[in-house]
């Protein structure tokens, strides 16, 4: 395992375990975290993991930079192990389009398709979450068709409502809270993303498979938000 | 109960941040002067977790409808009770009744008020600190204004006690205060991606001076100053930044990340504030200058576990104090 070691400052070191984003990559981030926190270590604060990076937050007054290290180094050895790996399959409902996809036309032309084609194109991509990160439950969504790829707005939008799901360059995913944004929006979701009453507070985790599923404007405004997370 | 008749610039309540929920995009917020934070609660025989409320520039006009223990300590922001001026860094009793005011920003920017018993908000995720940004914990998920009242938790046997002598006479002490500066010098340790910059930047990082512009919130200090760049644009992978971490946009004016920093960044990091020089930066003001000075970071985690060695002296000798209140 090559493991590149690096101090971000005084409390906390990066562990970088590639240099480009791949499934590979991936899997060995999540393996890393879930066996930091699973042996939670005494010096261990916290951990974040990100698309080839795990952060890991750690107090100085326990244990310097170089017993940290040296640690998570023996850990590494342990990758290969047998790790309880949740593989969760979670269905976004969307209605898309109107005002709450007020972008689903341009990306349409911006590919030479009509908007249906844009649907049915962004239901049909081999989603995962890649990390979580930028607001509190925002998914990095990958495997989104480079067909219906479209550049982020010149200038970015200064509210977009929670919920609404976009498109930057070819990465998906939703706000789940209101706050400026560069995406060109196409939906919406009735399913909260944020639950800061749950004791885990994103409905999304890294490494989750993604479904996006049309629901009609009636079938969304009879939403009860119910996690209608089914675990596969 | 503490009740707001002006909510000032920006009062919010803060603790020491919420940790655990960063892997969920959920930032960690807190204080942005960790140390004066920690000694104002100490001060008065709270748990140094316990809720203080942070105080920028313009302070509120707060009233006390009980007798109650309290201490600021942070910036002199010219606190008044009742119109008399009262000290920093030391322990007050205030009676039924008194208003707590404040005046010109003295020297630093940030004071933190602690009360016996702590700031009694619901806990949310873990800690009481306010996200303003999702709108959540603290008081109402937001800073305080006209009309709020705040309520303060139980006092211990030892408070009590304090409270019946009530005489500030009797505690006429007080701790070190934090030295703040106007121009500091900020420590910085090199960051992950000091060699991607150019030879200039790397030089001019640590000779230059910069100024704080007027867009450094909670969430970052954005500097003016030597246009810092890249040797050649690269395109980074988002990965996790830190309280403290000095990050170059594009437009080559770095920003000092602070306390409610977003979880992950994608912009190059040029170094990282060690974390016992993170208060001076907390306390400048729009337009007040800085410079940064490189460290190692054995030297930079050495100063921090001395740091936390001094808390724990004085800490021990308040309860000393303390002692002599039953």
């Amino acid at each position: 395992m090559n493991a590149f070691f690096s101090p971000l400052g005084d409390q906390a070191i990066a562990v970088d375990l590639g240099n480009k984003i791949d499934e590979e990559t991936e899997q060995q981030v999540r393996k890393l975290s879930i066996l930091l926190e699973s042996r939670q270590p005494e010096w261990l604060i916290e951990v974040i993991p990100a698309f080839v990076t795990v952060s890991v937050f750690y107090d100085p007054c326990i244990a310097t930079y170089d017993v940290v290290k040296a640690e998570i180094e023996e850990l590494l050895n342990h990758l290969g192990d047998d790790l309880p790996i949740q593989s969760r399959t979670i269905e976004i409902p969307v209605c898309y389009g109107g005002e709450f996809g007020p972008d689903l036309e341009f990306v349409a032309q911006h590919n030479n398709l009509t908007a249906r084609e844009v649907i049915d194109i962004h239901t049909s991509g081999d989603y995962s979450v890649h990390m979580i990160g930028f607001a509190p439950g925002f998914p990095f969504i990958g495997g989104m068709s480079e067909k219906i790829a479209a550049p982020r707005r010149d200038s970015p939008r200064l509210r977009i409502p929670e919920r609404t799901v976009g498109i930057a360059g070819n990465q998906t995913g939703a706000y789940p809270i209101e706050t400026p944004g560069g995406w060109q929006l196409i939906g919406r979701t009735p399913i909260r993303l944020f639950r800061p009453e749950d004791e885990i507070p994103s409905l999304l985790q890294a490494g989750d498979k993604i479904i996006f599923k049309e629901i009609s404007k009636k079938e969304y405004d009879a939403w009860e938000d119910e996690p209608n997370a089914e675990n596969t | 109960m503490l009740k707001i008749h002006k909510g000032g610039l920006q009062t919010s309540v803060q603790d020491l941040g919420r940790t655990g929920f960063q892997k969920y995009g959920v930032i960690a917020s807190g204080v942005m002067d960790p140390f004066a934070h920690r000694l104002a609660n100490l001060l008065v025989g709270n748990d140094e977790q316990s809720a203080t409320l942070e105080i920028s520039l313009v302070g509120p006009k707060i009233q006390f409808t009980e007798d109650a223990l309290i201490a600021l300590c942070g910036g002199d922001l010219s606190p008044k009770i009742d119109g008399s001026p009262i000290k920093t860094w030391r322990m007050l009793v205030v009676k039924k009744d008194s208003t707590l005011t404040f005046g010109e920003p003295r020297i630093g920017a940030r004071c933190y008020l602690a009360v016996a018993g702590g700031i009694q908000v619901e806990e949310v995720m873990g800690s009481r600190s306010t996200y303003l940004r999702a709108g959540i914990g603290g008081f109402q998920g937001r800073s305080l204004t006209k009309g709020d009242d705040i309520h303060t938790g139980e006092l211990t046997p030892m408070q009590l006690k304090a409270l019946e002598r009530s005489s500030d006479s009797e505690f006429d002490w007080l701790v070190p205060p934090a030295r703040y500066f106007e121009e500091p010098i900020i420590r910085m340790i090199k960051g992950k991606q000091f060699e991607l910059f150019n030879e200039a930047s790397k030089e001019q990082i640590f000779t230059e001076a910069f100024s704080v512009s007027g867009n450094s919130d909670r969430m970052g200090y954005r500097l003016e100053g030597p246009n810092l760049a890249l040797e050649e644009p690269t395109e980074l992978i988002s990965e996790a930044v830190a309280f403290g971490s000095v990050q170059v946009p594009s437009d080559g004016n770095p920003i000092i990340l602070m306390a409610d920093r977003q979880t992950t960044g994608g912009y190059p990091k040029i170094g990282q504030v060690a974390s016992v020089d993170l208060p001076l930066i907390a306390q400048l003001k729009q337009g007040e200058w800085l410079r940064f000075k490189e460290i190692s970071l054995a030297d930079a985690q050495q100063r921090l576990i001395e740091q936390e060695q001094h808390i724990r002296e004085i800490k021990a000798s308040i309860q000393l104090k303390q002692e002599e209140w039953k």
